[in-house]
């Protein structure tokens, strides 16, 4: 398959998110450079509902490619992705996306474990996680899967989060790489594209 | 606990020839994520006592389909979709003099039980056929008591009236001990089959088929099977309705349909 050939040659980000991660993402993005040969993907709790209005949001906050995911969508470099809303996101070896409409998990689909899980197996080493604001504890799980495969746990300093409980209780439970601030987070993300 | 992919595959060998279910095109990852999962409900030390139990028990293997597709689902599942059946796909159909419907991979029948209501309200139940298949015998079961937890009805209700239902949406059942159970009226128009999208061919043509957040459980090629089987078995100007993430746009069929202004719903040119 042609996204064969694409495989170990660049690095993914994937962002996990729950309450006050929007706005970190408002101040984020705009820092980004544009021409990262990375491919990000955004898992975001949100409500419920088939709004795609998500993504034209964040649309205007970069002028990297970002979008929605369609199940079966494949994964490539200088591209966002955003998990759409009331669906698990899958990543396949062979570096498409797959949803997956199967129970809640941490009481959210799309659950931030279940895509760190994912692309810690996909990714390995390749991968970078980064675990934003939020009230719950979703996501540490899914970042010891993702160091346990050599891959880089990074939790936003609790200080500079609206919510800091969900970076906490990963910093508190697990090794952490690093703890960033947001002007932090998106330096660490530019420095990945020079790599 | 961890699964390595050529154990996966190892499994899948087994179910499949030992009991002619074959899952070997069904997406990796989510098949992956339900394996370990069933695992831990079902308390295995490790992976080669689950294929033990899967080879020696026909019992087990009821209970390994049953947890590894996914069979979640609700009445109404967003409201737009049904709005758009009901204010501009039904008025089409409502000019057959007959109308067959079917619901591929229904699994516990939610969808199929919000078509017959909708179909009810339009005043066509009595001149249509609901098909509802799934590989699954124990969730057809279901299908054939209609009979739902009652704590769900308050979300089915207020996805229901969304769509544009205008009814009181409690007049649809009976409640008794914790249970809903539809009216009869509705399922007297469904007819239940089990149907593997994997391994079975068309059987009828219909004028609407249905078959919402299953191809995503499935891998591109296995996608395009059961997209082709959907175009052999739709009439021309039949529809065809995916889930709100799925697309025919990695598909040979695309060029025969045309998706309409918003919903995931395509209508056959030819």
């Amino acid at each position: 398959m042609e996204e064969n050939d694409l495989k170990n040659k660049f690095k993914v980000v994937v962002i996990g998110g729950s309450a006050g991660s929007l706005s970190v993402l408002f101040e984020m993005l705009p820092a980004l450079r544009t021409d990262l040969s990375i491919a990000i993907i955004l898992v975001l709790h949100r409500k419920n509902s088939a709004d795609s209005s998500l993504s034209a949001l964040l649309s205007t906050k970069t002028l990297i490619p970002t979008r929605e995911v369609e199940d079966k969508d494949p994964i490539l470099p200088g591209n966002i992705y955003l998990a759409p809303a009331d669906y698990h996101l899958l990543i396949e070896k062979d570096y498409i996306f797959s949803l997956d409409y199967s129970e809640k998990v941490n009481f959210s689909r799309p659950s931030l474990d279940v895509t760190f899980e994912s692309a810690a197996d996909v990714f390995g080493p390749d991968l970078t996680a980064i675990l934003l604001s939020g009230a719950n504890d979703d996501g540490t799980e899914g970042l010891i899967a993702v160091k346990k495969t050599d891959g880089f746990a990074i939790a936003q300093k609790p200080e500079s989060a609206q919510m800091p409980f969900m970076p906490q209780h990963a910093i508190s439970n697990m090794e952490i790489d690093l703890v960033l601030d947001i002007k932090g987070i998106s330096d660490f993300i530019n420095s990945l594209a020079t790599h | 606990m961890t699964i390595e992919d050529e154990e996966i595959d190892l499994l899948l060998n087994d179910v499949f020839e030992i009991y002619g279910y074959d899952f070997t095109s069904y997406s990796r990852a989510s098949l992956k994520r339900r394996i370990i999962r069933l695992c831990a409900l079902d308390k295995f030390p490790s992976f080669a006592e689950l294929r033990y139990r899967i080879r020696s028990e026909e019992d087990y293997l009821k209970r390994f389909v049953e947890e590894i597709t996914v069979n979640v689902t609700e009445m109404f599942r967003d409201p737009s979709f049904y709005k758009v059946l009901r204010t501009d796909i039904l008025p089409i159909l409502g000019t057959k003099p007959f109308i067959r419907i079917w619901h591929a991979g229904c699994s516990t029948g939610e969808e199929v039980f919000s078509m017959a209501i909708m179909l009810h309200e339009a005043n066509l139940l009595k001149k249509s056929l609901l098909y509802a298949t799934d590989l699954n015998p124990s969730v057809l079961e279901k299908v054939r008591k209609g009979i739902f937890p009652l704590t769900q009805m308050k979300q089915y209700s207020e996805n229901y009236i969304a769509s544009g239902g205008t009814k009181d949406f409690s007049t649809y059942y009976t409640a008794n001990y914790g249970q809903a159970k539809l009216n009869q009226e509705l399922s007297e128009k469904i007819i239940i089959s089990t149907h593997n999208l994997v391994s079975d061919g068309s059987f009828n043509e219909f004028d609407l088929i249905l078959c919402r957040n299953v191809l995503i459980y499935f891998d591109k090629d296995l996608q395009e099977r059961a997209l082709k089987l959907f175009d052999d078995s739709l009439g021309t100007l039949g529809f065809l309705a995916l889930g709100s993430k799925e697309t025919l746009k990695f598909s040979t069929i695309q060029s025969r349909f045309r998706q309409l202004d918003k919903e995931k719903i395509w209508k056959k040119m030819i």
